[in-house]
């Protein structure tokens, strides 16, 4: 077992993982799907199908443009009754196919299985580009970006993000607990992409079940097992490579420069699907969760289900929820419509009670300090706060607001209730603009 | 369950936010009101040695602190936002600074001072750079030095509300018998707080108490007290045995004058201190040599409030000094990675 290191602050808020013990259900095929074509970071995909058109499930609908882009495929069989626009989780109108569901479900040939012990780590990425396989921790980057990093880096250990560290979800520790064997199998293919030596899988120690079941699976393979202590944000890629290496990401730089490669349980999943299966992405697993709800639980959910669909999945409300969270209650985005599909990044439904809210207030700082003593990159957001308040983004800028990473840890501690969060985001983009407009001079 | 049984969300009543969405269940009029919490048992020893009088000094100094902020807030057009506790919070401590007769009047002004001087003027709660009830209190005893620094001897007016004329006493740090070489007081009065002083500072195990709960609730720091009372306890132990007839020794500076008041209830001032741990620990390891010095070759028996004055005034700087790398900014070059 790997010794694990304390990473600086962090936070320990409720967990509240109230669905951890409810197994993933497979919901039953609906009427329709609103499949966006821009279910990643980087360029949308481009709509290979018209009006009209029959499609089988697995099928693709869109294909990347660029190389920061990933196609998207069908969630199922039946006629594309319209190509239009859907509200994104971020707010944002994105492209869309509206796909009305045929009810049999028929799948489209496969892509041929690969045995992925003889395979060249090229035919590998290009499976895993052509089966549409995107980050599925939060941030949805597509993955075979990630896995081409420049040949000058060499990638010796590959760290499989089994965290959650979010309060409530629990669609990882799940699917780690029910397919333990595939993760496993992915997280050998991601290696022998990168030509990595070593496979550690980082679970907080609240999942001993999950800790027992990945350390079984992964015992003939060599894999370790890391039990972290709980604390938000353990799985932070800069904090969990410092919990199970002891290394550090420079500031500004990428987990690829000390050699480590971070990736989410889920998408070791969809890797093994892809290559073993033939199988592109369109489906994932999703946590529904949250006080208002009848009764919380995980679903393996078709990409272009909407919220409302999966709501009624989880019985309905109780109570009217006063917010709804695309994503875990600390990072995840507030959305005002039901409309919205889920995609291959919605790692959690959360709705949240009357009760429950926080309100943000523009109220002085009162320099307690415990905003430094939680930032897990050893920021001072308070000093930075007031900066931005007075928008001096250059003095901000060398106070280092760019190592940011919106973990929320600071505005979770704040008595003030400053929405420090917001400004430091603030000051990122307008720290960016400064810096393109002097690029572009 | 059937189609139409399920209820869904009304979503036109959502709020929309950043990020985090959860928040520690926490205030600033919390924090305010465990202070004063914290400081309760304190005062209460101030009323139980200097009689009834010492809580309307107390009460005088409260009242007015919150009036003027009241006042101020509106002058300047801005939100009332008294209800936070922090004037109340002044008012108490420099109460608690004051001798038990001091008049009404100079109660007023010294509530005046400290928040209209101390803390509104520079934009209210969280701006002020100085600690507004030592603003207040130091401002008074340059002002009224006489009245500041007339003690009356405890448990002699226990039963009496007012009158001036009562036998005064010398504080610990003020009797020139020090320098005989014989302590005027036994360590067992002064720790329990039967010797001349200010309303709030004499009793040590009152204050002991509030300061842990405080650290307990992780309100305050117990870096900033123990380093502070350490420093002094280092310092004045090295000349007290360098000098011992001239110097007194190191367990009776701690537990006399406003040392223990200084170190657990204003040098941990939020507003006024350092942000981060380390320069917690700076500040008062400062406030620990500006006190030594003062009490030892200083003019002035007593150094703490002018200590922590000065210390405040360093505060900016002291943030910029101990501001820490960021995670991930190496301190040497890169580690070479092994393939």
């Amino acid at each position: 077992m790997i010794k694990q290191l304390h990473f600086y602050g962090g936070i320990h808020p409720v967990e509240d993982k109230v669905a951890q013990s409810v197994p993933i259900v497979e919901p039953p095929i609906l009427e329709t799907y609103m499949v966006p074509l821009q279910q990643h970071i980087g360029a949308p995909a481009k709509a290979v199908v018209a009006k009209g058109d029959q499609v089988k499930r697995g099928q693709l609908l869109g294909e990347a443009q660029g190389f920061v882009s990933a196609p998207v495929h069908a969630p199922t069989s039946g006629v594309i009754r319209e190509v239009t626009t859907c509200l994104g989780p971020s707010g944002a109108q994105v492209p869309a196919l509206l796909l009305a569901s045929d009810g049999e479900d028929a799948p489209a040939d496969p892509m041929p299985a690969i045995d992925w012990h003889q395979a060249s780590p090229g035919d590998l990425r290009q499976r895993i580009s052509a089966a549409g396989i995107v980050g599925k921790g939060g941030a949805a980057f597509p993955t075979v970006v990630k896995l081409s990093p420049p040949p000058n880096k060499k990638i010796d250990t590959l760290i499989l993000n089994g965290v959650e560290c979010e309060p409530c979800l629990t669609a990882d520790h799940r699917l780690m607990l029910e397919r333990a064997a595939d993760i496993v199998t992915g997280a050998q293919i991601t290696a022998r992409i990168l030509g990595a030596k070593k496979i550690i899988i980082g679970i907080e120690n609240n999942k001993p079940d999950a800790i027992e079941v990945m350390r079984q699976a992964g015992a003939d393979y060599g894999i370790e097992v890391c039990s972290l202590r709980v604390r938000y944000p353990q799985g932070a890629e800069k904090q969990l490579i410092y919990a199970v290496t002891g290394r550090k990401v420079p500031s500004g730089g990428l987990p690829a420069d000390i050699g480590c490669l971070v990736q989410n349980v889920g998408t070791a999943a969809a890797i093994a699907d892809a290559v073993c299966l033939g199988k592109p992405l369109y489906e994932r697993v999703t946590t529904v969760t949250g006080t208002p709800l009848v009764s919380p639980g995980n679903w393996r959910f078709r990409v272009g289900t909407t919220y409302s669909e999966a709501i009624k999945l989880a019985g309905g409300v109780k109570e009217d929820p006063i917010k709804i969270i695309s994503g875990g209650p600390m990072m995840g985005m507030a959305v005002y419509s039901l409309d919205i599909p889920i995609i291959k990044s919605t790692s959690g439904i959360l709705l949240l009670s009357k009760d429950e809210l926080t309100q943000f207030a523009v109220r002085p700082c009162i320099r307690c300090g415990r905003c430094n003593d939680s930032c897990p990159m050893g920021m001072m957001p308070g000093i930075l706060s007031v900066q931005i308040e007075n928008q001096r983004y250059e003095l901000a800028e060398k106070w280092h607001v760019m190592d940011c990473i919106e973990c929320g840890c600071c505005a979770y501690t704040c008595p003030a209730s400053r929405p420090l969060v917001q400004h430091l985001r603030r000051a990122k983009a307008e720290v960016q603009a400064a810096r393109r407009a002097k690029a572009g001079k | 369950m059937s189609e139409n049984t399920i209820r869904l969300p009304d979503t036109s009543k959502l709020v929309i936010s950043s990020s985090p969405h959860l928040h520690e269940d926490d205030s600033v009029r919390r924090i305010m009101f465990m202070v004063i919490l914290a400081l309760l048992p304190a005062c209460i020893a101030g009323a139980w040695f200097f009689g009834p009088r010492a809580l309307w000094v107390l009460l005088v100094c409260v009242a007015s602190c919150v009036a003027c902020e009241i006042l101020c807030t509106r002058l300047m057009g801005r939100e009332v936002h008294v209800s936070d506790g922090s004037a109340a919070l002044t008012g108490l401590l420099l109460g608690m600074n004051l001798p038990v007769t001091t008049p009404t009047w100079i109660c007023v002004i010294g509530s005046a001072i400290a928040i209209v001087l101390g803390k509104m003027i520079y934009g209210g709660l969280g701006y002020n750079p100085f600690n507004p009830a030592l603003v207040g209190r130091v401002a008074l005893l340059l002002a009224f030095p006489t009245v500041m620094t007339t003690w009356i001897a405890p448990m002699t007016r226990r039963l009496e509300w007012a009158g001036v004329n009562s036998v005064t006493q010398a504080t610990p740090l003020g009797v020139s018998e020090l320098t005989a070489g014989t302590l005027p007081f036994s360590y067992w009065d002064l720790f329990w707080g039967r010797t001349g002083g200010c309303i709030g500072e004499t009793c040590v195990p009152a204050l002991l108490l509030g300061g842990i709960f405080l650290i307990a609730l992780n309100i305050i720091r117990w870096h900033v007290p123990v380093f502070y009372l350490a420093t002094v306890a280092i310092i004045t132990g090295v000349t007290h045995w360098l000098a011992p007839a001239q110097c007194a020794p190191p367990l009776y500076h701690l537990l006399s004058g406003g040392l223990m008041l200084g170190a657990f209830f204003m040098a941990t001032d939020m507003v006024t201190t350092p942000l981060s741990r380390k320069g917690a620990v700076v500040f008062a390891v400062g406030c620990g040599v500006l006190t030594s010095v003062i009490r030892i070759w200083g003019s002035y028996p007593e150094g703490v409030s002018f200590s922590i004055l000065i210390m405040n005034s360093l505060t900016p700087l002291i943030d910029r000094w101990t501001a820490g790398k960021p995670f991930g900014t190496p301190r040497r070059a890169p580690r070479e990675v092994k393939p």
